[in-house]
C-alpha cells in the first residue's frame, strides 16, 4: 500500500514536471490568473490552457471524482499525494469552479445516475460555468426565508423571484437555484433546480462592491420556465421535489469548508516569513505578525485534524460550521496585516505595481468572509446549538 | 500520523481518563493535599498508583522497564492531569527527567530509571535562574574538580524540587553566559552537600523550590549525556516538557470549558438559564472553537516529535503559545460566566484559573513563545 503510493508519488511528480507549465506554478494574483471554464470562457495565455487541458485529459481538474464522470478516481490517500505534489511546486488549480466545489459534490451524493454522466461530465470538461441561486433580499442567512416561487404547471414550473448575491452570475451558463414550490412547509417546501440562464426571463445585474469589483450579481426571474426533465433519468431538480432543504445544506458544509480555507496552505500558513523579507524593522508589527503566525498554523493544524477525521467519519457533524467561523476571522486578520506590511504602497488603487490594487482589494473582499455562506454570528449559533446544546439556542 | 487517536491511543484515553477522575480528582488530591498544608503537593501514593497503572515510565524503553511510548500518549495523560487537576511529578519526572536521561549512560539509567517506574522516585529539572523562562542563559557554573565537578550557583521555579531524588541541572561547564555550547546537564542527587532549597508554595498550591549550589560535589557519572554538548539534550527536554505542558493545558481548559457549559445549562437568572443568552451563546462558542484549534496543536506537536520532524520546534512553541492563550481564555470566561460564585473557594472553576497561570508561566508563556517562531521562522 505505502510501496503503491510511493510510485504513484514518483509517477505524479514526473508528470507534473511535464505537464506544469512555469507560468503555472506562481501564486495566483488577481482574478484574471483563474480560469473558470464555460461557453465563452477564454484563456489568459497559451500556458494556462495547456495546464487546463492536461488536467482535463488525466481526470485532474476533479481528481477523487469517479472515472465515469470525468474524475481520476483517486484514492483519497492518492488525491493527498496529487494536492502536496502540486503545493511543493505552487501549481495552480487548473479550473476553478462552483461546480466542482458546491454542485459536484451534492450531485455525487444526491444525483441521479443520468444526472451524474449528464452534469459532472461536464463540469469536469470545464464546459458549463455554473452559479449559485441561494440568497434573496431580505434572506440572508436566515436562507428559509426565502420567497422566490415556483408554480407547478405539470411538466414544468414558472419560477418567479429575485436572487441575490449570485456570484458571476453575468457569466454564468446555468444556475442551481432554491426554489419555493409549496408556500405552507418552511423547510419542507423548497426545491433545488438546475436551469439555464439563457432562458427567457432570467437576467442579470452586477452589484459594485467596496472592492471597486462586481463579482456578485442580482439575478431576476420573471416568468422563467423551468421543465421538470432534460430527458430520461434527469430530473432537472436535484433529491426530491420539496426537499431540496437537505441538498442545500450539504451543499452549505462544502462552501463552509471552502470559504474557511480548511487545508488551504496559501490561506493558513504563517505570514511573518513571507513579509520578513523586505524586513520587518518595527518590534510592534513583529510581534503581531508573530501572535498571527501562531493563530495560522495553529489553525493548519486544525484544518488537517478536520480532514483526517472527515476521511474515516469522526468528528462532529458541525465541525465545518467551526471551521467556517476560525477561518474566516483569521483570513480577515491576515489581511489587515498584509496591509500594515505593505504601508501606503498598500493603498494603492489603480496602480501597476500593486497589478491593479490587490492588495487593498483583496483586504476589502476578505470583510465577505464572515458574512457569505452565512455570517460568523450564524456560525457560533449552530455551534452553541448543535456542539454545545445550549439551552433554547 | 492522522491527526485523531488510533485504537490503542483511544484505549489509553479511557483508562487514563476513568483513572484521573477516580483517583485524581479534585477532591480527593488537590483540595485534600492543599487543605492538609502538605510541604509536596500531591501525594506519593497516587504516585505509585501511576507506577500501577504504567504511565510513570511510559516514555521509558523497555530494556529500562517502561513501555517506550511517545509524546502523543504522554499528552494523553496530560490532558487528563489537567482536566482533573491532579497534582503529580508526572510531567517532569516521567516527561521530561525521562527525556533527559534517554541521553545518559548505561549506569545513569541503572541507578535513576528504576525508582521512576516503580513509582518511588520522583524528579525535578533545573534550569532558569530568573523570574522568566530564558534557557539560552545559563550561569551556574560547574568546575571540573577531581574526578568530578563542583557545582556553584542558583536556581528558580524548581517545580517539586524539594520532593525531587534527583535533580536534572543544566550548568555551565565553558563558555558565555548565553552560548550554546558549554552547557552541561548532571543528575544532582537530593542528598548533595551545600545544596540548599528553600520551596515556595505558589497560587495553584503546588510547591517550586529556589535552589543554591554553593560549591555541590558531583562525581563524574553524574554528567548526562556529554560534557558541553548538553544543549542538544536540553533542548529536547525542554520540548518534551513544552508539548507536555500544551496537552496539560488543553485539559485545564476542557476542564474548565465544560465546568462552565454545564453551568450555563443550569443556572437561572431573570427567569432563564443563563444558556439562552445569546450574548454568553456565542462567548462559548468562541471558546470551543479556539479549544479545538488548540487541541489539534497540542498533537500535531507531540506527533512531530515523536516523528523527529524538521518543524517540530516551531510547532511546539506554537502549541505551547496557542494552549496558553486558549487557556487563559476559556478559565477567565469561566470565572466571569460563573459570576459571584466564581470567586469562591468552594467552586472548582478558580482552580482551574490557578493552574492555568502557573502552567502558562512554566518553560515560558506566551510571549516567549511568539519570540520564538518569529525567530524560528526567520523574523
Amino acid at each position: 500500500m505505502a510501496q503503491d503510493l510511493d510510485a504513484f508519488r514518483a509517477e505524479t511528480r514526473e508528470w507534473l514536471e511535464a505537464s506544469c507549465p512555469e507560468e503555472m506554478r506562481q501564486p495566483v494574483d488577481g482574478e484574471g490568473d483563474v480560469y473558470w471554464g464555460g461557453r465563452n470562457a477564454e484563456f489568459k495565455n497559451e500556458a494556462q490552457k495547456a495546464w487546463f487541458e492536461a488536467c482535463r485529459e488525466k481526470g485532474y481538474t476533479v481528481p477523487d471524482w469517479p472515472k465515469e464522470y470525468g474524475g481520476a478516481g483517486l484514492s483519497p490517500a492518492e488525491a493527498k499525494v496529487l494536492r502536496q505534489e502540486m503545493a511543493r511546486i505552487n501549481a495552480r488549480p487548473p479550473l476553478s469552479s462552483f461546480g466542482i466545489w458546491m454542485l459536484g459534490p451534492a450531485l455525487l451524493h444526491f444525483g441521479t445516475e443520468g444526472q451524474k454522466q449528464h452534469f459532472l461530465n461536464e463540469i469536469a470538461r470545464g464546459e458549463i460555468r455554473w452559479c449559485q441561486g441561494y440568497s434573496e433580499p431580505g434572506s440572508g442567512s436566515d436562507l428559509v426565508s426565502m420567497q422566490t416561487f415556483g408554480e407547478d404547471k405539470g411538466d414544468h414550473w414558472i419560477v418567479n423571484g429575485q436572487k441575490i448575491w449570485t456570484s458571476y452570475a453575468d457569466e454564468a451558463d446555468w444556475i442551481f437555484c432554491l426554489v419555493r414550490t409549496d408556500k405552507n412547509d418552511k423547510y419542507r417546501g423548497i426545491t433545488f433546480m438546475l436551469f439555464d440562464m439563457t432562458n427567457d426571463g432570467v437576467s442579470t445585474k452586477p452589484i459594485k462592491l467596496i472592492s471597486g469589483n462586481s463579482p456578485f450579481c442580482e439575478t431576476f426571474m420573471d416568468d422563467v420556465k423551468v421543465p421538470k426533465s432534460y430527458g430520461e433519468g434527469i430530473p432537472a431538480y436535484v433529491g426530491e421535489i420539496n426537499r431540496g432543504w437537505d441538498v442545500a445544506k450539504y451543499l452549505l458544509g462544502h462552501e463552509r469548508e471552502m470559504i474557511s480555507g480548511a487545508g488551504n496552505k496559501e490561506r493558513s500558513g504563517s505570514l511573518g516569513p513571507k513579509l520578513a523579507r523586505n524586513g520587518i524593522d518595527n518590534p510592534v508589527l513583529r510581534a503581531a505578525l508573530a501572535e498571527y503566525d501562531i493563530d495560522a498554523l495553529a489553525f493548519g493544524c486544525m484544518g488537517e485534524k478536520f480532514l483526517d477525521e472527515l476521511k474515516v467519519g469522526k468528528g462532529h457533524p458541525a465541525q465545518p460550521n467551526m471551521m467556517k467561523y476560525a477561518g474566516t476571522e483569521l483570513n480577515k486578520q491576515r489581511h489587515e496585516l498584509m496591509m500594515s506590511a505593505g504601508g501606503s504602497r498598500a493603498l494603492e488603487w489603480e496602480s501597476e505595481e500593486t497589478s491593479g490594487g490587490t492588495p487593498a482589494r483583496s483586504w476589502l473582499r476578505t470583510k465577505a468572509n464572515s458574512i457569505e455562506g452565512g455570517t460568523s454570528e450564524v456560525m457560533l449559533n449552530v455551534i452553541a446549538k448543535r456542539i454545545l446544546e445550549l439551552p433554547g439556542a | 500520523m492522522p491527526l485523531y487517536l488510533d485504537e490503542d491511543q483511544q484505549m489509553l484515553a479511557d483508562t487514563a481518563s476513568e483513572f484521573m477522575a477516580e483517583q485524581g480528582g479534585i477532591e480527593k488530591q488537590l483540595r485534600h493535599w492543599r487543605d492538609k498544608g502538605c510541604k509536596d503537593g500531591f501525594g506519593h501514593g497516587l504516585w505509585e498508583q501511576f507506577a500501577e497503572m504504567g504511565f510513570t515510565g511510559m516514555m521509558v524503553d523497555e530494556d529500562h522497564g517502561g513501555l517506550g511510548m511517545g509524546h502523543a500518549e504522554a499528552g494523553i495523560v496530560l490532558e487528563q492531569i489537567g482536566r482533573n487537576l491532579t497534582p503529580s511529578p508526572f510531567l517532569t519526572s516521567s516527561v521530561m527527567a525521562a527525556s533527559a536521561l534517554d541521553a545518559a549512560s548505561d549506569d545513569l539509567k541503572g541507578r535513576w530509571l528504576p525508582g521512576l517506574v516503580e513509582g518511588k522516585s520522583v524528579f525535578a529539572v533545573a534550569v532558569d535562574e530568573g523570574p522568566k523562562h530564558n534557557p539560552q542563559s545559563i550561569k551556574t557554573r560547574a568546575e571540573k574538580s577531581g574526578n568530578g565537578f563542583k557545582l556553584t550557583g542558583a536556581k528558580t521555579f524548581v517545580v517539586q524540587g524539594a520532593s525531587a531524588d534527583m535533580l536534572v541541572v543544566a550548568a555551565r561547564t565553558s563558555g558565555g553566559d548565553a552560548d550554546d555550547d558549554g552547557i552541561t546537564l548532571f543528575a544532582v542527587p537530593r542528598d548533595a552537600a551545600n545544596m540548599t532549597q528553600d520551596p515556595v508554595r505558589l497560587v495553584d498550591s503546588s510547591m517550586a523550590s529556589h535552589i543554591t549550589f554553593d560549591g555541590v560535589e558531583l562525581d563524574g557519572d553524574a554528567v548526562i549525556g556529554d560534557v558541553d554538548g548538553g544543549r542538544a539534550v536540553l533542548n529536547k527536554m525542554l520540548s518534551a516538557g513544552r508539548a507536555g505542558a500544551a496537552s496539560e493545558g488543553v485539559g485545564v481548559a476542557g476542564g474548565a470549558f465544560d465546568m462552565t457549559t454545564e453551568y450555563l445549562k443550569q443556572r437561572k437568572q431573570f427567569g432563564k438559564l443563563i444558556g439562552e443568552f445569546q450574548a454568553l451563546q456565542h462567548r462559548a462558542a468562541h471558546v470551543y472553537s479556539e479549544l479545538e484549534i488548540a487541541r489539534a496543536t497540542a498533537i500535531k506537536a507531540a506527533q512531530m516529535l515523536d516523528e523527529d520532524a524538521e518543524k517540530a520546534d516551531l510547532i511546539v512553541s506554537v502549541a505551547k503559545a496557542k494552549v496558553g492563550k486558549v487557556a487563559r481564555l476559556a478559565v477567565q470566561e469561566g470565572v466571569q460566566m460563573h459570576g459571584g460564585i466564581g470567586m469562591t473557594d468552594e467552586y472548582d472553576i478558580g482552580l482551574f484559573m490557578k493552574r492555568d497561570r502557573a502552567l502558562h508561566e512554566f518553560l515560558g508563556d506566551h510571549y516567549f513563545h511568539a519570540d520564538r517562531v518569529a525567530r524560528l521562522s526567520g523574523y
